[in-house]
């Protein structure tokens, strides 16, 4: 049976825990990095951005109040999951990245864990970057890390798993929501995540993926007032990090675009402290 | 003003309504759905969306109602947008008996006082009951009232005690519209929602509402399709206009204005107007207003823009 049918397959958004068409209709073809046809993707729109952020918001609610601790959990549930689709992930990141064997194993085993690194920082990060802070009065006086809310994502348009896990899990650990464009050209990894997701017991909305360009959707993102920051990470034209950052500060929203670093290195803490707000509580001493 | 009708036997009215043709309800949720696909352009959505507004019953009915909430929902429906005078103020404001007194306190003479009145929701109360809550409500300075039908009459075959107590009812109501609610989840099929529909139209009603919100299935496109062909039948067989409202389950902009279709394209224009047509609706406001902002600014709006109700 050698003649199999080859099953080619048109992958869909990833938005609130269910996979959506593009509300466009559109698709756009992926190439690996010999120009050999892999698969249709999404090409997502305004519109697929809006209902992310809609979603995201839904999310959050749940996401922002559960315990760190189930965060932690559910994040390293993803890992593992991951863990058991490690070869169809070396496959993918092949293909898209054109790496060797050893490499792109090595680029997964460390995507894998950093989703463990961030998910043990669930409940840790708050004593890291908050504080009791010494006051001349009869109070307790602590800083809080909190959420910032919802959070929307330009991925790294190179290193398409590592690089998108690892803008990903720091904003989704701390609590947020996140909407995250992946790599437009190297999508497919991204969207093997999805699959990941949608079964490791993430809630519905909590992380939004959409595929398509970044120059179409994210000035939506930017401009939208229900998101409250916004990620460049993965812009690599100033141009347009120009016009995501006026876009943003019609709605006052924190904007960041770090560097992007060695993948492959263990992270400090920078991300994890990008996307949360901090709350100063006065308490008396002695109530 | 209506002149009071007539009561009519049990048997006259159910040779008259079993006498409507059937409905097809495979054609009209076809229909109802065809018509949602519409497309809207930018600027007919505006005119849309501002009518949608002036047709809002903004409506709190929950047990947890205190005059301070009745107060602040009555001071968003006068000015649902602080941040844009242009926005329009919603028809009504929508509330039990008792906070009446407390709406119209707040809203003056400048929007309707709608109260649910006849036991709502369940309508389950003797004739005596239901009217003392009518007359309370009007006293309290209710222009509207929103009553319940019976369905277990309605749905025993009794049309008589139905046909009745409407009459009783809009004779207690004074110069207050009657919006009457047939709860058409409740009603099971289109076919009676079509009957129902006849039978609160004979019997006095100035509006015919779908729900009380208090029950899963409320107003849907083909339910609002149905009694829209009942009151555009209704005003060529007597040349008056029924309106229609329905209630519950409308939360976006994008489904109230698949209603305004439906209403354009089965009544007719002339329906097109907060005399005639309402959404009874809490939630939907915000919605309509972040779109409205949206259409104003060039980008998407958020809940942090408008008010939590």
């Amino acid at each position: 049976m050698s003649d199999r049918v080859e099953v080619r397959k048109t992958y869909k958004l990833f938005i609130g825990g269910a996979f959506p068409r593009s509300e466009s209709g559109r698709t756009y073809e992926v190439h690996d990095t010999d120009d050999k046809f892999l698969a249709n993707a999404a090409k997502g729109s305004r519109k697929d951005a809006r209902d992310a952020v809609l979603a995201a918001r839904k999310g959050f609610d749940a996401w922002s109040t559960a315990t760190a601790y189930n965060r932690g959990q559910v994040l390293y549930r993803v890992a593992e999951v991951m863990e058991g689709r490690r070869e169809q992930f070396i496959a993918d990141v092949q293909a898209a990245e054109g790496l060797g064997d050893k490499k792109s194993a090595r680029v997964i085993d460390t995507a894998i864990d950093r989703l463990v690194w961030y998910a043990g920082w669930s409940d840790k990060y708050a004593q890291v970057l908050g504080n009791t802070n010494p006051v001349a009065g009869p109070y307790f006086n602590f800083s809080i890390p909190e959420p910032t809310g919802v959070v929307a994502a330009v991925a790294p348009q190179d290193s398409s798993l590592l690089g998108l896990v690892s803008v990903l899990a720091p904003i989704v650990v701390t609590g947020n929501a996140i909407i995250v464009i992946a790599s437009t050209t190297r999508p497919i990894p991204a969207i093997t995540l999805t699959e990941v997701l949608a079964t490791s017991d993430v809630p519905p909305g909590v992380i939004n993926v959409l595929t398509g360009d970044p120059g179409e959707i994210a000035p939506w993102l930017a401009s939208h007032g229900d998101v409250n920051a916004i990620d460049l990470t993965g812009v690599t034209s100033t141009e347009l990090a120009k016009k995501l950052e006026i876009e943003a500060a019609g709605t006052i929203k924190r904007v960041r675009r770090p560097a992007q670093p060695n993948w492959l290195a263990t992270p400090d803490l920078s991300r994890l402290g990008a996307f949360v707000e901090t709350k100063t509580v006065w308490h008396p001493l002695g109530a | 003003m209506r002149t009071l009708a007539e009561p009519l036997t049990t048997s006259a009215l159910r040779e008259f309504l079993h006498g409507l043709p059937g409905v097809d309800e495979v054609g009209i949720k076809a229909r109802a759905t065809a018509l949602g696909t519409r497309s809207i352009k930018n600027e007919s959505k505006s005119w849309a969306i501002d009518m949608a507004i002036r047709m809002v019953d903004l409506t709190t009915l929950e047990g947890m109602d205190t005059p301070g909430k009745v107060r602040a929902m009555c001071a968003k429906a006068l000015r649902p947008d602080p941040t844009d005078p242009t926005a329009p103020s919603v028809a009504a404001v929508c509330v039990y008996g008792d906070m009446a007194p407390v709406a119209r306190a707040a809203v003056g003479d400048n929007l309707h006082v709608a109260a649910v009145a006849t036991a709502f929701p369940s309508g389950r109360a003797s004739l005596e009951v239901k009217l003392q809550d009518v007359h309370d409500a009007v006293a309290g300075g209710a222009d509207e009232i929103d009553m319940v039908i019976d369905r277990g009459a309605f749905l025993a075959g009794n049309y008589g005690l139905v046909h009745e107590q409407i009459i009783a009812v809009k004779a207690a109501c004074g110069l207050a519209h009657l919006k009457v609610i047939l709860e058409t989840g409740e009603l099971r099929t289109l076919g009676n929602v079509r009957r129902a529909s006849w039978l609160a139209m004979m019997a006095g009603a100035d509006f015919i509402k779908t729900s009380t919100g208090k029950v899963p299935v409320a107003a849907t496109p083909a339910v609002t399709l149905v009694m829209l062909q009942a009151v555009r039948d209704y005003y060529e067989l007597t040349q008056t206009r029924i309106g229609v409202k329905p209630a519950g389950g409308i939360r976006t902009s994008k489904d109230a204005i698949k209603y305004l279709v439906l209403v354009k394209e089965t009544a007719g224009e002339a329906w097109l107007t907060p005399d005639l047509f309402r959404f009874g609706a809490s939630t939907l406001l915000n919605d309509l207003l972040m779109q409205r902002q949206r259409m104003a600014v060039g980008h998407y709006s958020g809940p942090d823009y408008v008010t939590i109700d």
